[in-house]
């Protein structure tokens, strides 16, 4: 099967800060990639590169039959296909839980309000927050606003989800909810990228993972793989201060 | 100017030229809003009493310079409003041109004195059309006011956290999309405080219009002292309603603010 995530040669530099450094990696359709790694080792670089939130130095990246790395190419319209689900939700603090859901099908997509709000009220029941939808934000706990946001971007219908440390802004008792909504989602074959150190998804739902190092992949595998035994030196010493 | 890096903004914006705002501090009877609002008040019914003339007359000549000054500041601020709107978004465009000449605008329009700016104006637009005297003062207090405003819609904008523009543009809206839906709605509530502040301020360099033959309250008054030549009561009496009517507007953007904190979002 074509991949649909490629990742080719990628570098990213921040004046000096060398963020990315010639990361090359492929994602099949389905496939649920983990990126794990010191801070700073450039795993959300990385991922903020894939819907160019910001710009490859050098490099490509491409998303089925688009190179999002091309200036000519529609980033808008791949955005779409890509969401996105960050360390601090981001929800919009003037809209209820159900009006994030559907502003953008309702703006990008032009969807028809009632369309929109049966799409909204659905993908909030697959997140179990249906009798959330008229609370603001700040009125739902991190946990819940993460599922928010999760299916904020799962409105849009996209081939690919992107989570950016989903689960580190969270006090520890909310961590199970929004992982159990992500190994869901992964379980009905969304394509996903996650950077996290959520070993209990890493186990559950992970068929690839990716640790990165100073701005550089340095070993990929399956999890049991590279938890187990880690061929890379660097990785073992990663390893043995999380587990 | 902005700096290359700007650290993380409070969504509070301080202002510290403006009228007296109340503190929720100042809850007592004897605090200085009330001993100012209600001690201006006091006066303007005692004087005209205790002596009918001149003060009655005066209050009797001058009511149309205050419905005058009303229309020049509701006009004036209804205009800046717009422009300083788009000012404040083109001082965050990425467009290099539109970013340089609303910065261009903004620093221009500071730096010079809002008195010279109304004569200026006055006599610029004099040499191309004609217009009446109380446009060209709104169009000056606009073309100044419209630059302050424009700092504030900026600093407003750039309180709102990146993540929602990051959140917006992610899910596939445009720029300009995630601003008008996502942004400006947010940057609302920031402003409304400041910019109830800069109508105050507006209210008060209103005075300014009346060197342009526009009879606001006052020119009348000294329309009614140059005729009786009571200056001080007719300027005592100016400075009086000037007085209750900013500190009635303080009041006002005060509760506004006390309000929308404790709505909290």
């Amino acid at each position: 099967m074509a991949d649909r995530v490629r990742i080719i040669d990628a570098s990213k530099n921040f004046g000096k800060v060398v963020a990315l450094k010639n990361a090359t990696l492929s994602v099949k359709p389905g496939e649920v990639v983990l990126v794990i790694g010191p801070s700073g080792s450039g795993k959300s670089t990385m991922l903020r590169c894939i819907n160019r939130l910001e710009n490859l130095t050098s490099g490509q990246i491409w998303i089925d039959e688009d190179q999002v790395t091309d200036r000519a190419s529609d980033i808008r319209k791949i955005r779409e296909e890509v969401g996105m689900v960050f360390q601090s939700f981001n929800l919009f603090p003037h809209l209820t839980a159900l009006e994030n859901i559907t502003l953008a099908p309702r703006i990008v997509k032009k969807t028809p309000e009632k369309e929109a709000v049966a799409l909204g009220k659905s993908l909030l029941a697959r997140v179990g927050l249906s009798e959330k939808e008229r609370s603001y934000p700040e009125q739902l706990s991190g946990g819940q606003q993460q599922r928010v946001a999760i299916a904020r971007a799962l409105a849009m219908s996209p081939k690919v989800m992107l989570f950016d440390e989903p689960t580190s802004a969270l006090d520890p008792e909310m961590i199970k909810e929004v992982l159990d909504v992500m190994v869901e989602l992964a379980r009905d074959g969304m394509t996903m990228l996650v950077v996290s150190h959520e070993m209990g998804f890493a186990r559950a739902a992970a068929h690839t993972v990716v640790f990165m190092d100073n701005g550089e992949i340095i070993e990929r595998g399956s999890p049991e793989a590279v938890f187990a035994s880690p061929k890379e030196e660097r990785t073992q010493r990663f390893l043995k201060h999380i587990l | 100017m902005a700096s290359v890096k700007e650290p993380r903004r409070e969504t509070r914006i301080e202002v510290s030229d403006g009228a007296l705002i109340p503190g929720k501090g100042e809850k007592s009877a004897f605090s200085a809003w009330r001993i100012s609002f209600f001690g201006a008040l006091a006066l303007l019914v005692f004087l005209p009493i205790a002596h009918p003339s001149p003060y009655r007359e005066i209050l009797l000549f001058i009511p149309d310079g205050i419905l005058k000054t009303f229309e020049v500041t509701l006009l004036s601020i209804a205009f800046a409003l717009v422009v300083g709107l788009l000012t404040g978004i083109g001082r965050i465009s990425r467009i290099r041109i539109i970013n340089r000449i609303a910065t261009i605008y903004v620093e221009v329009i500071r730096g010079i004195p809002l008195l010279v700016q109304i004569f200026y104006i006055y006599y610029a637009l004099g040499k191309v059309v004609q217009v009446p005297d109380i446009m060209a003062a709104v169009i000056a207090m606009t073309v100044c006011y419209g630059a302050y405003l424009g700092e504030i819609f900026r600093a407003g904008i750039q309180s709102i956290h990146k993540g929602q523009m990051e959140a917006a543009i992610a899910l596939g809206l445009t720029r300009s999309q995630a601003l008008s839906r996502v942004i400006l709605p947010q940057t609302v509530r920031v402003v409304l405080p400041p910019l109830g502040n800069e109508f105050i301020a507006l209210l008060k360099d209103s005075s300014l219009v009346s060197i342009l033959a526009v009879s606001d309250l006052l020119r009348r008054g000294r329309e009614y002292a140059s005729k009786t030549f009571y200056y001080f009561e007719a300027l005592t009496v100016v400075a009086l309603v000037y007085l209750v009517m900013t500190l009635f507007f303080s009041r006002l953007v005060a509760l506004m603010e006390e309000r929308m904190n404790r709505r909290g979002r």
